[in-house]
């Protein structure tokens, strides 16, 4: 029974990376000298699954890994040892190190260097230190399963007998016998034979049944108990006998079965240990390869039953319309609205349904930072506290996924450069442990997230003398409080040289910005000094659909991002100004917004050149503003984003096109490079010299 | 559109692709027709701004954005109006990177000829009269001239990185 276990491969590492980062949280929360079973137990499952997954998949090195880490837990599980904060410290390495693991195969990198002998060993010395010469002597297990075997063979030797009867519906609780059966042939000599005695004919066959029983034959040194660990999962679904036969006993007398005896491949070969020279500290490095977007993604049942119910109702109302058009007459006009209005309802219901399968609540990116803080925090001596609200605000899984690094900045740098240390706090007549709060929430339709740290707040003279000195703000400029805050932004502005002294890491917060800006975000900081900063970071739910205000310029149709508009309105006259003899600027109570002509911009031939027959549409973007002249506003409505450049190019001033309920293409406006542009031409314009 | 019809001029046997045709200001130009994706009556585009001329716009084929280029502008020969053979012929390119779909506009479509690979002949120099990177060769049938082009020059990637520049 072979068959391709690689189409496997990626559930496994996609399960294992979700364990991991249970694992971690479990341990971060672990409250040490309370015993909580219950975590504990999580914990171990965790391991467990990782260590069969990893044998099944031939990762020798991982499953025997898991192996030390999971006979160390089991031991804490059962009470013999005692969950202590070194202990935690060591199973939180073992995390990174497992993590490293599966990434460096999943990628295919080789010869990574991984402490992984570093940390087993002292799994294992751990265990032989602790060992209490209780009635459950293991220390054959406390090495690496592949000893044991090649051990066994020598050692004196136990003849077990197993009888393995599973229950029909075993297959359907996800369990393989024949992992089970390598797992066994790791602790000795194992023969099978199965029993086809219960197999029906074939026609009455229900492939996914179990009909089959297994006697095992197992020869080993290893206790009962280190075998009836192999069955744990399966306990509940089979009939388990194991009886030991004394060890003299030759080959049981061979009873009628079907099919021959057959032993079972060893799963796990001798491995050579890794040279202790790697044994340095166990700083895991997180592997940079190319860390490929998933492409897969794990919906839950409830939202896929939605879905399902909707499609149904889709279906319902589809044959109601097609009865309808069969022979019909203008008596049941009124049923036709009614069945189109109910048609709507249904396609607008199932968009947003099929929308919702990408979303992800946040917790996925939240859920690494309390350990990055514990870290941090610990590197640098200060007493900080996370406070996460809002985990379950969902967003989609696109955003979430290039929203990551971003935030892992903005903490970074909260936890850097913000919080003080205890002394400085208490000195200021705070208490000395930091908060850092992370909040997250839905709002129209955006996702905001908030980092608030209540540390001592942007030093803004410091700012503003390195923004002088770069010549990014004039000498005797005056700026107010909020513009200087927002300079940190500006590329050139290494945060470690303005803040502190701790060396940059290559990434400024302009970087920070950018990224947030391609998912078509922003972000806003607060400060106060000596109370800490508060960032807000906006971004649309969804990269997929948009709200849009259709506009029409000619007889061109454009599409402007509903979020970047602030108002539209008609153009008054005498508030127009000509700056520097051609730029235009409209005075809008107390700000002047230059007029982005469109019929210009993209050489189209309008209704209006007269600016107060149009309509001047305000949009803002980045914090600027600018008025676009079009000829008309037509309606709102939610437009599907279609990529340009799948089959051509990126236009300037353009993010995308979609397509209208006629079928017809409208291009969608990029207001913040047509403001860019405008403001660009208007300093050229400026000083015509210049060029 | 309907004349379009299979003849053959070469016995089977030989290596032997087959070419659909059209005919542009009088002569007669052949793509590789595996290219060929589907052939659309002309219709209205919704035009790009800040785009070469020979870019018409684009059209919603099912859902995808496809660029539609004025095959007669792009190879710099007069305009004429559209007429009621002028036609969309929807072509895959293989860009650098990946596949990508696009129509050309041309005067109507012809044939479709097969062309065992022996009879096509390498362009002659032409000087500056024809850009000869769109020319894939030559091929007489019935004593005619059949221009084969290759289709991946047409939206080259060299082209709308020269086109990014202009527009920076």
């Amino acid at each position: 029974m072979s068959f391709d276990m690689s189409q496997f491969l990626q559930t496994f590492y996609e399960e294992s990376f979700e364990g991991l980062d249970s694992m971690e949280g479990n341990l971060l929360n672990f409250d040490v000298g309370v015993v909580d079973a219950e975590k504990i137990n999580a914990i171990f499952r965790v391991a467990h699954s990782i260590k069969g997954g990893s044998a099944t998949f031939g990762l020798k090195e991982m499953a025997a890994f898991t192996h030390s880490m999971e006979t160390l837990l089991e031991k804490i599980r059962s009470g013999e040892r005692q969950m202590t904060t070194e202990l935690v410290d060591l199973l939180l390495q073992s995390v990174d190190v497992l993590r490293a693991m599966l990434s460096a195969n999943k990628n295919g990198a080789d010869g990574v260097n991984i402490p992984v002998a570093a940390l087993k060993s002292r799994f294992d010395e751990l265990l032989k230190s602790g060992d209490t010469p209780a009635a459950n002597p293991a220390p054959a297990r406390t090495g690496a399963g592949e000893a044991d075997a090649q051990q066994t063979a020598k050692g004196k030797s136990q003849h077990w007998c197993i009888d393995f009867i599973p229950r029909m519906s075993l297959f359907s609780t996800g369990n393989d016998p024949l992992r089970i059966f390598r797992e066994l042939a790791t602790l000795g000599e194992l023969e099978t034979r199965i029993d086809l005695g219960k197999l029906p004919s074939w026609d009455d066959m229900d492939a996914e049944q179990c009909y089959l029983a297994w006697q095992l034959q197992l020869r080993t040194e290893h206790t009962e108990a280190a075998i009836k660990e192999i069955f744990e999962w399966v306990e509940s679904d089979c009939r388990l006998d194991i009886k030991c036969i004394d060890s003299a006993a030759g080959a049981v007398a061979k009873t009628e079965v079907a099919s021959k005896p057959h032993p079972v491949e060893t799963a796990i070969a001798a491995e050579p240990q890794k040279a202790t020279d790697d044994a340095k500290d166990s700083v895991v490095k997180e592997q940079k390869s190319a860390p490929a977007e998933s492409a897969s993604i794990r919906v839950s049942i409830d939202k896929v039953d939605d879905l399902i119910n909707m499609v149904g109702e889709l279906v319902i109302t589809q044959s109601m319309l097609g009865q309808l058009g069969q022979d019909f007459d203008m008596s049941k006009l009124e049923k036709l609205a009614d069945g189109l209005t109910q048609l709507e309802r249904n396609t607008r219901e199932l968009q947003e349904s099929v929308m919702r399968i990408r979303m992800l609540p946040i917790s996925f990116v939240f859920q690494r930072f309390p350990r990055m803080v514990r870290d941090l925090s610990a590197k640098l001596g200060k007493k900080v506290e996370l406070v996460m609200t809002g985990e379950g605000t969902e967003l989609d899984k696109t955003v979430m996924e290039k929203i990551g690094d971003p935030l892992v900045h903005l903490l970074r740098n909260a936890l850097d450069h913000g919080i003080e240390s205890p002394e400085q706090r208490q000195q200021a007549g705070k208490p000395a442990t930091g908060a850092i709060k992370l909040n997250a929430y839905h709002q129209g339709g955006n996702i905001v997230i908030e980092i608030i740290d209540d540390g001592k707040g942007l030093d803004r003279d410091r700012i503003l003398e390195k923004a002088r000195l770069r010549g990014l703000v004039g000498s005797d400029e005056v700026l107010p409080e909020d513009k200087v805050a927002e300079l940190i932004f500006l590329p050139g502005f290494s945060t470690a040289e303005i803040v502190s002294d701790l060396s940059g890491r290559g990434v400024g917060m302009d970087v920070v910005r950018k990224n947030i800006k391609s998912l078509g975000g922003s972000v806003e900081i607060k400060s106060e000094t000596g109370k800490g900063s508060k960032f807000t970071i906006r971004l649309p739910l969804t990269l997929a659909i948009l709200d849009g205000q259709l506009v029409r310029v000619g007889e061109g149709t454009y599409v402007v991002p509903l979020v970047s508009i602030i108002e539209t309105l008609q153009i008054k006259k005498k508030y127009i100004n000509a700056v520097a003899g051609k730029a235009e600027m409209y005075r809008l109570r107390d700000d002047y917004l230059p007029i982005i002509r469109l019929y210009e911009t993209f050489s189209l031939v309008p209704d209006q050149r007269e600016l107060e027959n149009g309509l001047l549409v305000v949009v803002e973007a980045e914090g600027q503003k600018a008025g676009l002249f079009v000829d008309d506003l037509l309606s709102q409505q939610q437009v599907v984003i279609k990529s340009l450049e799948t089959n051509f190019r990126k236009v300037t001033g353009l993010s995308g096109a979609t397509i209208l309920g006629d079928g017809t293409v409208a291009l969608i406006l990029d207001v913040s490079s047509l403001i860019g542009a405008a403001r660009q031409q208007a300093t050229n314009r400026g000083r015509p010299q210049a060029a | 559109m309907d004349s379009v019809e299979v003849k053959n001029t070469n016995d089977a046997g030989a290596v032997q692709n087959q070419y659909l045709t059209f005919v542009l200001a009088g002569e007669e130009y052949g793509v590789d027709i595996l290219r060929v994706q589907e052939i659309r009556g002309w219709d209205t585009v919704t035009p790009i701004p800040s785009t070469p001329d020979y870019i018409k716009g684009v059209i919603n084929l099912r859902g995808a954005i496809v660029p539609i280029v004025d095959l007669r502008t792009r190879f710099k020969m007069a305009a004429i109006e559209y007429g009621p053979t002028t036609v969309v012929i929807v072509l895959r390119t293989n860009g650098a990177k990946n596949s990508t779909i696009l129509g050309i506009v041309v005067d109507g479509v012809s044939e479709v000829y097969n062309i065992k690979t022996e009879n096509i002949k390498v362009p002659p120099q032409m000087g500056q009269e024809m850009d000869i990177r769109f020319v894939h060769g030559l091929a007489t049938i019935e004593e005619k001239m059949i221009i084969l082009m290759d289709v991946d020059q047409i939206l080259t990637s060299r082209e709308i990185a020269a086109v990014d520049k202009l527009v920076a």
